[in-house]
């Protein structure tokens, strides 16, 4: 029960980084933003694991990390100007 | 449902607690630079609270294991990742906050 | 020596990543860990007698406690600047020197002053850390120098030096 209201208030959080994606003043706040949701998606990841009993959403969790990171890191390389195969 | 024991049930509280101090942050403070101090950390921590409250539902299984070695993983992909965001929106020529108090990487830079 | 260190590494890895001891699963893990050691091999660290000393290990826990208990403290202190009406900040990028020598070992040392809620290191140029502070503290650079990097520096140089 307690970890099904604990995956609400995470949802929650997701609304507010998206807040901060349509409103960031910047193109670097949006960039924060996204990165944010990636780690909080393997929160919700690893909660609906405890609540559904599918120990597999642990290995999603994993390739999520891997993946939000490579993500983030090209952002973050096209915002220093650079070609993305330099 | 009741079957998870109470010290998971502690990790995932403070786990989100944590994740919320890092989204208020991010709402509230003024900058590129203050808004990714406060919440990419805070939310790192938080989430790997989750992780390891996670290995402690499952104990040694694969599972159990698997969730205990993404905490690492996770680490070093959410540093990795402040640092590129942090200096390239350095390059990129975004302001810092007006309150700033000091600057020394400008001289390093021109 | 190199290749074969990083080649039981990945494949240990491998092992922890898909936790199933079938023979098919192992001849898979076997190839993909050649193929990433012999794409990846030229850029792993240089000196790898070290990953077979026990000793460092013992530091690498000892570490790992007081990196954690540190990790806490400063996250707390965050949350009280987050959450406080008045919001008590005073950002300031900073200078630090390192007495460390290795690349790896400056790698984690930046790796854990980024994981300190408070600070994020901007950038590494030989010898000196740019680092985002949250809340300067102290004015004189030999005091901030001590509180950023002391706590760390000592236990990193015995573990990788």
């Amino acid at each position: 029960m307690i970890s099904n209201i604990l995956l609400y208030f995470l949802f929650g959080m997701s609304f507010l980084c998206l807040i901060r994606v349509i409103f960031g003043p910047t193109m670097a706040d949006r960039m924060v933003a996204i990165d944010i949701f990636g780690i909080l998606v393997v929160g919700i990841c690893g909660l609906l694991a405890i609540i559904t009993r599918r120990s597999f959403l642990i290995d999603i969790a994993i390739a999520w990390i891997l993946l939000s990171f490579i993500g983030t890191i090209t952002l973050a390389k096209y915002l220093t100007g650079k070609k993305l195969d330099e | 449902m009741n079957d998870i024991n109470i010290f998971s049930i502690i990790f995932f509280v403070i786990g989100v607690l944590f994740d919320l101090f890092g989204c208020i942050g991010l709402i509230r403070l003024p900058d590129v630079y203050n808004r990714l101090q406060s919440a990419t950390k805070s939310v790192t921590l938080g989430t790997c609270s989750i992780l390891f409250g996670l290995f402690l539902h499952y104990g040694f299984t694969a599972a159990g294991l698997k969730a205990l070695i993404a905490i690492p993983l996770l680490f070093f992909a959410s540093t990795v990742a402040a640092h590129a965001l942090i200096r390239g929106s350095y390059t990129f020529g975004i302001k810092l906050w007006k309150g700033t108090v000091k600057d020394d990487y400008k001289d390093v830079k021109k | 020596m190199r290749y074969i260190t990083l080649f039981l590494i990945m494949f240990i890895l491998w092992m922890l990543f898909t936790f199933n001891g079938e023979l098919p699963n192992i001849v898979i893990g076997i190839t993909v860990s050649l193929i990433t050691t012999l794409i990846f091999g030229r850029s792993f660290v240089k000196d790898t007698k070290k990953f077979f000393q026990p000793k460092r290990y013992f530091w690498i826990i000892v570490y790992l406690i007081i990196f954690v208990w540190e990790c806490i403290k400063a996250n707390i202190d965050v949350a009280y600047r987050v959450l406080s009406p008045k919001m008590p900040i005073k950002p300031a990028i900073v200078k630090a020197k390192t007495t460390l020598k290795t690349d790896i070992a400056k790698t984690f040392l930046a790796n854990s002053i980024t994981m300190t809620p408070g600070t994020i290191t901007v950038d590494i140029i030989d010898d000196e850390f740019f680092i985002h502070w949250i809340y300067l503290s102290k004015e004189k650079p030999e005091e901030y120098t001590h509180i950023i990097l002391g706590r760390f520096e000592k236990f990193l140089k015995r573990i990788f030096e």
